[in-house]
């Protein structure tokens, strides 16, 4: 087998930056953000958001890019490789499998939901499936039917439109990755990034010259509508409330895609002559602008415009999505090109993100198992296509896609990211780590920093954690201090357990397994490389 | 919407645009310049093409 060693990397800083903020940039950015600032009073949500930007998000960032160009240094580019490097011991580059299995599950079912974007920016766009009339039970049936929500393998047995969709996206995404890192990730995010941008901020232009459509509901304007999303409420009290605080934290945290196992592996491909202190920032800067100024000004007031307080009350992320926007776009002048707009927009923010997820299986491909390009990305198709379809068919109620995101797109997370700032603070020591990060930095990190990353960051993180254990895992309400396990649990053991759950569960086990065995694989061949080096023979 | 709205809108989205055009500045006009950091032959990703 002749291979010829194909060298890459990023061909500037912008584009690293950009390629991150597209990471970050989702879904989340435009439809959950503005739904939990309006639920927990903006006023005193913001605060714990911002509070959980600078302890958590910006923290943990810079402390991933530090640690991935580290031992992108050192030649490793994937979580174990890197991992490999960072803990000297034999068990190391076992904990750098959840920045693989991160990003490889959660692109299974995050992908399916790309297709939903791309199926109604092309159903406002060409043809008029989505002028269902003002009643929301529409929209909601009809997103049931589109998705399959309402029966197990309805897509697969009546050829679902999104089914088409899904392999649309699900090829473009794997023809971009093939690529490479900078003819792939980086062209189309250099691309897509401005373009969504562009996109959201004509979508802002229209949504604030909304006015008050309906002159029979002059309280429903515009003006009550960024009053709605932005009118602050009791702040003292809210801010009392564990619930905010967590769920602030976790905006911050998803939001950002720390913990990921995505900004180690981008970072990896840096050198230390390259900045990441600047660069980490600006991918920050640039996700928190799209979630707050763009996100926060677009989504609810847009709602509250046409369906008042009581349409939003109670929506979550896909309902506000996928039932209330479309009614809302449907009833604005001209909103077939708007909504198209909007969709394409979310689109694209879920296509840079989906990308971000293949790079770091198919780099622990490459260099854990010495495949090429095309072999890496055939396995890892095959992989995430198997993964996908199991999402796909259990499509009732949404539940695979549920469970799998429960526990692997948010404990994993919070797992890997404990691991990183631990790593940072306290292993390789802040004044080390402190040094290495400013290696060919255009900034200085304020020196509290270190006391924050050292301390405040670790404190911070596990406390969300167990609040989250406390609130999601055991169900405990702080009112009556009672513990109710919550479905995540009940659906595993308790007295009626849900098959899909348990086999959402028994899938993950076994991708864990998989790439387990891999990187005991890989950790051979790497000693074997390392051998080699020593002996002078080189790999 | 009341003062204390505006107040928070323009407090939180003028912090994110302050803080996002600050930082696109100093990239796009740093010492550094944007493209070419880096020769791509520095870097070794063991990425591999062909049979």
């Amino acid at each position: 087998m002749a291979n010829a060693i194909v060298k890459e990397a990023w061909t500037g800083r912008l584009g690293v930056i950009l390629a991150v903020a597209g990471s970050a940039v989702g879904l989340g950015n435009f439809l959950r953000f503005p739904g939990l600032a309006a639920k927990y009073g903006s006023g005193a949500f913001m605060i714990a958001y911002f509070t959980s930007l600078l302890v958590l998000g910006i923290s943990i960032c810079w402390a991933e890019w530090t640690l991935g160009r580290y031992a992108g240094q050192k030649g490793f580019h994937s979580s174990p490789g890197i991992f490999h490097v960072l803990i000297r011991h034999p068990m190391g580059k076992f904990i750098g499998v959840l920045g693989v299995i991160i990003p490889v599950v959660i692109y299974m079912y995050y992908v399916y939901i790309e297709a939903w974007v791309a199926g109604y920016a092309y159903y406002f766009l060409f043809t008029d499936k989505l002028s269902l009339g003002g009643d929301v039970a529409a929209y909601k049936n009809f997103w049931v039917k589109f998705i399959g929500a309402h029966e197990n393998g309805f897509l697969l047995s009546d050829g679902g439109e999104v089914i088409w969709f899904l392999l649309a996206v699900f090829i473009l995404n794997f023809i971009i990755i093939y690529r490479g890192l900078a003819k792939g990730i980086e062209f189309f995010c250099r691309w897509a990034m401005p373009a969504l941008v562009l996109l959201a901020l004509v979508v802002l232009g229209r949504v604030l010259t909304l006015g008050t459509p309906n002159p029979d509901l002059p309280e429903q304007s515009l003006i009550n509508g960024l009053g709605f999303m932005w009118n602050p409420g009791h702040v003292g009290e809210q801010l009392l409330n564990p619930e905010l605080w967590l769920a602030a934290a976790g905006q911050i945290f998803f939001s950002l895609s720390v913990g990921f196992g995505v900004i180690i592996t981008y970072a990896s491909y840096l050198t230390d002559k390259d900045d990441v202190v600047l660069s980490g920032l600006t991918a920050s800067a640039a996700n928190e602008f799209c979630e707050v100024a763009l996100g926060g000004m677009i989504t609810v007031p847009a709602a509250f415009v046409f369906l008042g307080a009581a349409g939003l009350a109670g929506q979550g992320t896909f309902g506000l999505g996928f039932q209330v926007l479309p009614l809302v776009f449907s009833e604005m002048p001209v909103g077939w090109l708007f909504g198209g707009m909007f969709f394409f927009l979310l689109f694209l923010a879920a296509i840079t993100s989906s990308l971000s997820m293949l790079q770091p299986g198919i780099a622990f491909l490459e260099e854990g198992l010495g495949l090429n390009r095309k072999q890496a990305v055939a396995l890892l198709g095959l992989l995430t296509a198997i993964g996908c379809l199991f999402v796909v068919y259990f499509s009732k109620d949404i539940k695979a896609l549920d469970t799998i995101d429960f526990w692997v797109g948010t404990v994993c997370i919070f797992l890997m990211a404990t691991v990183i700032i631990l790593y940072f603070g306290w292993i390789m020591g802040i004044e080390r780590g402190w040094r290495e990060a400013h290696k060919g930095a255009e900034i200085r990190i304020p020196g509290f920093f270190r006391f924050i990353i050292r301390y405040l960051s670790p404190l911070y993180l596990i406390t969300i954690f167990a609040l989250f254990v406390l609130f999601n895992v055991f169900g405990w309400n702080p009112q009556t201090g009672a513990f109710t396990p919550t479905s995540y649990v009940s659906d595993l053991v308790g007295e009626h357990p849900d098959e899909v759950a348990r086999m959402s569960i028994a899938l993950i086990v076994l991708i864990i397994a998989f790439f387990v065995i891999l990187i005991g694989q890989a950790g051979k061949r790497w000693d074997g490389l390392a051998a080699d080096q020593a002996k002078g023979g080189g790999p | 919407m009341s003062t204390g709205g505006w107040i928070t809108m323009i407090l939180s989205v003028g912090f994110v645009v302050t803080l996002f055009v600050w930082c696109l500045s100093k990239v796009l006009f740093g010492r550094e310049p944007t493209e070419k950091l880096h020769s791509l032959d520095s870097i070794d990703t063991r990425d591999t093409h062909g049979d």
